[in-house]
């Protein structure tokens, strides 16, 4: 069979699109990073000066510190909590869904100021334990800030996959070990354990990148000694030309490769729920009343804290004074007010590239899956994995990829430089959410039977007609899914846009409100705008659930093809 | 390396999974040694009971002793019972060699003990050779072996199959099923294998417990069972069978079975044996396929204390070394297997037959 040339040129146009916006800019990264400046000669002394300067080196020992920590206290936020709702018959499993999807769709800097306030040596909290015990606990301390405020937030990454490893165990996995005369901590030691790890390992990686990469949120807590906000700062004040920016973008890179090859390493034959045919979880258990008490007293107490900087935002962004108090002085709807007579472009602007950006990801995503999985188009998966590649690429290394790359190109009607151009933030935000919507996309096509395609072939459908006539109305489910997620994350991204934004007029909703965030009296209006960006967010991931359901409820028992 | 013997028994017992009562009054004797069968279709209490012996589920009344001891209120950690996985439940994260020592470790027994029980059991399913390996590298066949040798190397009191060899392909099956058996001989180990298929607790089990909603119908060995079956349902799971309604009555001293289409079976007290009270109401009857002999119409000579039925060829199927044919009596339709020699010319469909059936072929039914 001769492929349609329809799908290469297709496949052709997405490679040019992969090409121009990930892979060349951030090869420029890399190669500045390796170069004399000036002559361009190959040369590692860029990375020599960066290990020579203490404040360089600092940043490097800061940010692995906070990455690890991080992993360490989400593990344990997420440990009790993925125990419970398995272990137990108990309600949980809607409170980890919910919480799983909060890391997602709000980023965590937009809450780090109000965290402050909640958290820090005068913050509510603190006033509190220092009148009732004397004492003041330096959450927000430097690198405790962020390290509390990461946690926090990513915690539900590591338990969602952990609750779904423990979810996956074979029950016959744990009553046969029972038989053979095993049980209580020993039967979790030597059985469930090790066959949760890989879930666990999952988790941690991917909160150890997040948080390694961060930007938005050390710069909001003005924490500057870790390479992310170096990096920016190095860039920003200094220029392009400066080689510390990318030295430290392809040390960024390194340890996002790194920590993905040490958890597929980890992982590597060690898929087991396809070797357990049973599933269906542990034994689950009533809870006994005094378990019960404990079990939802520390459920409540971490989503208390999970939803602290929600409560901290909304309070901020009412409240007319909040400082050396537990709340603030008076309430008031002014911020809001100011926001919208002010800079009501944050969120036009935000609404537009981020729908942009949504659009051309389900495009590319749902080609991408077609191609993949119904083509036999040559290099086919390498569309796959250089749009997958994204994830190892932080924002901020994007941001100057682009800069490096796009600066010196004059846009023909005005000769304002392609990098600065809103259009480019677009590309970038789209360039960055990839991933996700390109998964959402292939998963809902797997689901797909070919036979349903071939019958519609069969009924003299070409090829063009069955992709949309059939596969895109059987996939909207997924692709709705894959929108919104690029949306919602695309809405409130900071670390690339705020090295590509060029004037505030172009800005969108992140970069307003870390620009507000910056002085004590923009700290109302820039929790007010955060207040919008969580509305935004939250209201798109309900639209979207709803149509899904609504879709799978019409087509009945579609699930089964 | 067997475990000392001992029976199960269990006594009366009741669970209901909510407002769904799951075993009904169950109650069995199985003996010390013996291979034991529970056979029924899904759904029917089998696997439940199985697991109750091991521990795993808490029945609402009733007991159940392993030997003499009575293990009721026991968890499965402390009994000593052997149980196979219908899905094997191998862990993946630990070798072969590892799967089957965990219970030794678990016995806290000295490292060259368990060293060479664990070879010894390797070597008496025949995978000494493969004990490094993990479970995701063996064949199906191999993971029951590794299953089955996890299981008796802690020489349990009581083996007990979860339908071990559903997850095999037909041949596999049959030879597995073999070794299975040979494996328990050896052993002498009481056996509880739970299966839904027929043939499988056929060709196994000293005896089988057939098992309905939750009730066990009938106790027996696998001839017993086929040939004398107490019920209907009994009789259909265990073949195929034919079953005529109707009543009985006393002609010239002899009680005789009479169908609402005419067909007449004089029944030997012997065969009253299901009958309670004076025997009015409706009753049914039952006998196997290949108990008729079936011949064209006027061939046959009537023959002494058979039963003649005038009927016609319904439908016909050729099975090879039988012939299946449907022939209608009246409104019913019974269903008769004839050997079938090469050359013999079969009966059209439409043809007039005549049906001759033994009496003593035929089970008055209790239900």
């Amino acid at each position: 069979m001769t492929t349609h040339w329809g799908q290469r040129a297709v496949a052709l146009l997405i490679a040019t699109f992969l090409l121009l916006f990930l892979v060349v800019p951030v090869v420029q990264v890399i190669f500045v990073a390796f170069q004399t400046p000036g002559t361009g000669t190959f040369t590692l002394v860029n990375f020599q000066d960066f290990f020579n300067t203490s404040l360089f080196r600092e940043a490097f020992w800061n940010s692995l510190y906070v990455a690890a920590m991080s992993v360490l206290v989400a593990t344990a936020f997420a440990m009790p909590l993925a125990y419970f709702t398995t272990r137990f018959e108990f309600r949980g499993a809607i409170v980890v869904q919910t919480l799983g999807i909060i890391p997602l769709i709000m980023p965590p800097f937009v809450g780090a100021v109000a965290m402050q306030l909640l958290f820090g040596s005068n913050g509510s909290i603190n006033l509190l334990l220092d009148e009732w015990f004397g004492i003041n606990i330096p959450f927000m301390e430097g690198l405790n800030g962020v390290i509390f405020v990461e946690s926090i937030h990513y915690f539900p990454f590591i338990l969602i996959n952990l609750s779904a490893s423990l979810n996956n165990i074979d029950r016959a996995m744990e009553e046969s070990a029972q038989t053979l005369g095993a049980s209580g901590l020993r039967l979790f030691r030597r059985i469930v354990f090790p066959l949760a790890m890989p879930g666990y390992i999952a988790g941690a990686s991917l909160v150890f990148i997040k948080v390694f990469d961060d930007l938005g949120t050390p710069l909001l807590l003005n924490v500057n000694n870790l390479l992310a906000p170096q990096a920016y700062l190095r860039i920003s004040s200094i220029g392009i030309t400066d080689p510390m920016g990318y030295v430290i973008s392809v040390i960024l890179v390194g340890f996002s490769l790194l920590a993905m090859w040490v958890a597929a390493l980890a992982l590597r034959g060690k898929d087991y729920s396809t070797e357990q045919r049973g599933g269906g979880g542990l034994a689950k258990r009533q809870m006994r009343p005094w378990e019960k008490v404990l079990s939802y007293g520390v459920i409540a107490f971490i989503l208390l804290l999970v939803l602290s900087p929600h409560i901290g935002l909304t309070l901020l962004s009412f409240g007319t004074i909040w400082s050396f108090s537990v709340l603030p002085d008076g309430y008031t709807i002014d911020h809001y007010q100011e926001v919208f007579a002010q800079s009501p472009q944050f969120i036009t602007n935000t609404l537009l590239y981020a729908s942009l950006a949504a659009l051309i990801d389900v495009t590319i995503g749902t080609a991408i899956a077609y191609l993949v999985l119904r083509t036999k188009i040559a290099g086919r998966e390498w569309l796959d994995y250089a749009a997958m590649a994204a994830l190892a690429v932080p924002g901020v290394v994007l941001g100057i990829g682009y800069l490096r790359t796009f600066f010196g190109v004059p846009l023909p009607w005005s000769g304002q430089p392609l990098a600065s151009w809103w259009v480019m933030l677009v590309i970038a935000l789209s360039v960055r959410r990839l991933p996700y919507a390109l998964r959402a996309c292939t998963a809902a096509l797997q689901q797909l039977s070919v036979a349903l395609e071939e019958a519609a072939e069969n009924l003299g459908a070409g090829k063009l007609a069955t992709v949309r006539r059939i596969v895109v109305p059987l996939m909207v489910g997924g692709i709705i899914a894959g929108f919104v997620t690029s949306f919602a994350t695309a809405a409130v991204e900071l670390s690339a846009t705020i090295m590509l934004v060029s004037r505030e007029s172009d800005a969108p909703l992140a970069y307003g409100l870390y620009v507000f965030m910056q002085t004590a009296a923009g700290r109302g209006p820039g929790a007010a705008l955060g207040m919008i960006a969580v509305l935004i967010v939250g209201v798109a991931t309900y639209l979207s659930h709803r149509i899904i359901e609504r879709g799978q409820r019409a087509r009945g028992l579609a699930d089964e093809y | 390396m067997t475990g000392q013997l001992a029976g199960v028994s269990i006594d009366n017992v009741n669970l209901y999974f909510g407002n769904n009562h799951v075993l009904k009054d169950v109650t069995l004797e199985i003996e010390p040694g013996e291979f034991f069968t529970f056979l029924g279709p899904s759904g029917c209490g089998k696997t439940t009971l199985l697991r109750l012996i091991a521990g795993f589920g808490k029945a609402q009344s009733g007991r159940i002793r392993i030997g003499t001891e009575d293990v009721t209120d026991l968890p499965p950690w402390k009994r000593n019972v052997g149980m196979v996985f219908q899905s094997y439940a191998l862990w993946p994260h630990l070798t072969v060699r590892r799967n089957v020592a965990f219970g030794l470790e678990e016995r806290r027994l000295p490292r060259p003990e368990i060293r060479q029980r664990v070879d010894a059991a390797l070597e008496l399913v025949g995978l000494l050779e493969l004990g490094e390996r993990r479970p995701s590298q063996l064949s199906g066949g191999q993971q029951q072996r590794v299953a089955l040798a996890r299981t008796i190397v802690v020489e349990p009191q009581v083996l007990l199959l979860d339908e071990p060899l559903s997850n095999l392909d037909a041949k596999l099956r049959v030879q597995m099923r073999q070794e299975l058996l040979e494996l328990q001989r050896k052993l002498a180990l009481t056996t509880i294998f739970v299966t839904h298929d027929q043939e499988e607790a056929n060709t196994t089990a000293d005896r089988i417990a057939v098992m309905e909603a939750g009730v066990i119908q009938q106790v027996g060995t696998p001839a017993e069972l086929y040939d004398n079956p107490t019920n209907r349902f009994v009789a259909s799971f265990l073949g195929t069978a034919n079953f005529i309604d109707g009543t009985l009555s006393e002609k010239k001293g002899q009680t005789v079975f009479r169908s609402g289409s005419g067909i007449e079976i004089p029944l030997k007290p012997g065969q009253l044996h299901a009958v309670k009270g004076d025997g009015a109401g409706e009753h049914s009857v039952m006998f196997r396929p290949q108990s008729v002999v079936i011949q064209s119409a006027g061939a046959a000579r009537q023959q002494q204390g058979k039963v003649t039925i005038k009927g016609a060829v319904r439908h016909r199927e050729f099975l090879g070394s039988t012939i299946r044919y449907a022939v209608s009596v009246g409104d019913t339709v019974i269903l008769v297997e004839d050997s079938h020699r090469r050359g013999e010319a079969p009966h059209n469909i439409g043809a007039d037959v005549e049906l001759n059936l033994a009496s003593e072929q035929v089970i008055l039914l209790s239900g």
